[in-house]
């Protein structure tokens, strides 16, 4: 029997398999395709200290193997996730909850990570990578000295393990993967969107209602493949990879690359249950390879 | 659970160029849909394409679910290259539908435009011909299924933008005569914006019920993704809400229409 098993930053997951924050809501609409107990953990979607509408449609694009999105991080606000979506998430599923957060300033991460700390989520995310909003988002997370500070002051004000969620939007990943891992980050999330434009030839606008937006899909696989290589043999905290994933062999390369647990994003909105499939393929993957334990499997890549 | 299923195509006819008739043999979503709701179907082919299309549902019966969809992108072209006995990915239905009661609506109007009209055939067949429909085309080369909708409407009035039916300007002119008569007393709607901004103004003005159905860039087409959002009224403020799971169909005062 294989044992998929994962533990990340003392939290321990039944499997390496994750939603991708932003893709699956707060679970209820893919709890309808499949058992949310066959997650290790659901990355509910960005929570903002204040509700949020989020952006004018259009607001998703689909480009070759991928799609441009600029949601905006529509979503409730975290004091109603905490009343309405977490409670019936939590008796629906034993999945790990790990809690995304979004803020506008530093204090803001700060206040909504010591709110959340109080709740029964197992993790909290550290979003500073979203591409779609004014202020905030990438700005965080795309400068090294930013990344310490904030990372460093979310982490005094946070009583659970944090995740910092990185964006691919850099010159060079290490320098910011580092910085997070010197402020004290848990485990390190990556990539976030790659910023990106479709434009309409016939009408000569952009597709989008805010121009750009962030890629993700198939097509940013291989950066971001890259991307987690680079993070975890620079950092010695666990790396959470995403970026892409659409079949169990997408998620296996990310966990050779060095990730220790995978996401699993827009891929569903393609195959709603594909994280099932995904979780099945790597433990079969692992039995015909001989691997014991996700950990062994992690960074096995063979490099030249 | 819910979940995709794989469809033969049985039946594939192109009514005019570029506009494809197909049935699907789909018997559990054939019996569940109801008109207004839609499939999220894979494009096959190109692998390329990441995302389902939507399209809506033009009739339930028989085992199958058609659909009638004109070929606008990469999407919709390698679907209509799908041939019958090929397999296609479907989620369905989806959606809520039309609010349809024989009861409460004895005089129900009908208001399409375009390939919009597609959905409304299933819902014209509910009220067993007690609904009057109204359609415009860009022109006589674009009309369809005229007499399957005359089969089953009390009474179906074609308009063209350019009059080469005979009948110049909009689907929406006789309905406001039909309106100002004082007959109606639910509009349903589906089309271009500009038809469903007149369709809500009427139905206020007229103080009339209307039902309309909206199209959105979708993504996962089940409501986790946010990515379909119409702007909605909500009291003393706006809301967005998900085309695919709240709609695509929406009581005409639940929406603004502004975007």
């Amino acid at each position: 029997m294989i044992n998929l098993k994962v533990k990340l930053a003392g939290v321990e997951f039944e499997n390496p398999v994750m939603t991708a924050s932003g893709t699956f809501g707060f679970g209820r609409e893919y709890g309808e395709y499949f058992d949310l107990n066959e997650l290790g953990a659901i990355c509910v979607k960005g929570l903002t200290l204040e509700p949020r509408e989020g952006n004018p449609p259009p607001r998703i694009a689909e480009t070759p193997a991928g799609i441009l999105n600029s949601v905006g991080l529509q979503n409730p606000g975290v004091k109603m996730f905490l009343k309405s979506e977490l409670p019936q998430l939590k008796e629906v599923t034993r999945a790990k909850i790990i809690a995304n957060m979004a803020g506008n300033t530093i204090e803001e991460y700060c206040e909504m990570a010591s709110i959340l700390s109080e709740s029964s989520v197992d993790m909290l995310e550290m979003n500073i990578s979203c591409p779609n909003v004014a202020h905030g988002g990438a700005a965080f997370g795309s400068n090294p000295d930013m990344v310490f500070e904030i990372t460093s002051r979310v982490r005094a004000a946070a009583k659970k393990p944090l995740i910092v969620k990185l964006s691919p939007n850099v010159t060079d990943i290490t320098e910011v993967a580092l910085a997070a891992e010197q402020g004290g980050a848990d485990a390190l999330s990556l990539i976030n969107t790659l910023l990106g434009m479709a434009i309409d030839i016939k009408t000569r606008r952009p597709i989008l209602k805010r121009n750009v937006g962030g890629l993700s899909g198939p097509a940013v696989k291989p950066v971001a493949v890259r991307m987690v290589w680079q993070a975890a043999n620079a950092v010695r905290i666990p790396v959470i990879g995403m970026g892409g994933i659409a079949s169990w062999e997408d998620a296996v390369e990310f966990l050779l690359a060095g990730a220790k647990m995978v996401s699993v994003g827009c891929g569903m909105f393609r195959e709603p249950a594909l994280p099932v499939t995904v979780k099945n393929g790597i433990a079969a993957y692992m039995e015909k390879n001989n691997f014991q334990s996700v950990e062994e499997l992690s960074g096995a890549v063979q490099v030249y | 659970m819910k979940e995709s299923k794989l469809c033969k195509i049985v039946k594939k006819t192109e009514r005019v160029p570029g506009l494809f008739d197909m049935e699907l043999y789909a018997p559990e979503a054939a019996r569940e849909a109801v008109p207004g709701q839609f499939v999220h179907i894979m494009c096959p082919s190109f692998e390329n394409i990441f995302l389902r299309r939507p399209i809506s549902i033009c009739d339930a019966k028989d085992d199958c679910l058609r659909i009638v969809f004109e070929v606008r992108g990469k999407g919709t072209y390698s679907l209509s290259r799908c041939q019958v006995g090929d397999e296609v990915d479907v989620l369905a239905p989806l959606g809520r539908g039309f609010e349809i009661s024989r009861e409460r609506y004895r005089r129900p109007l009908i208001v399409g435009g375009g390939i919009g009209i597609f959905p409304l055939y299933a819902l014209a067949k509910q009220y067993q011909g007690s609904a009057e429909v109204f359609f415009g085309f860009r022109d006589q080369s674009r009309v369809v299924m005229e007499e399957e909708f005359r089969a089953v409407s009390k009474e179906l009035t074609v308009m063209t933008d350019d009059g080469s039916n005979g009948n110049k300007g909009f689907a929406t002119a006789p309905l406001e005569e039909r309106l100002k008569a004082g007959e109606g007393d639910i509009i349903y709607a589906c089309g271009p914006m500009p038809m469903l901004r007149i369709v809500k103004r009427l139905a206020e003005e007229y103080k009339v019920k209307a039902q309309v159905s909206l199209e959105q860039r979708m993504g996962c087409g089940i409501g986790a993704c946010l990515t379909c959002s119409c702007e909605t009224v909500f009291p003393g403020t706006w809301k967005y809400q998900r085309v695919c799971l709240n709609g695509p169909v929406f009581w005409a005062d639940e929406v603004t229409l502004h975007d």
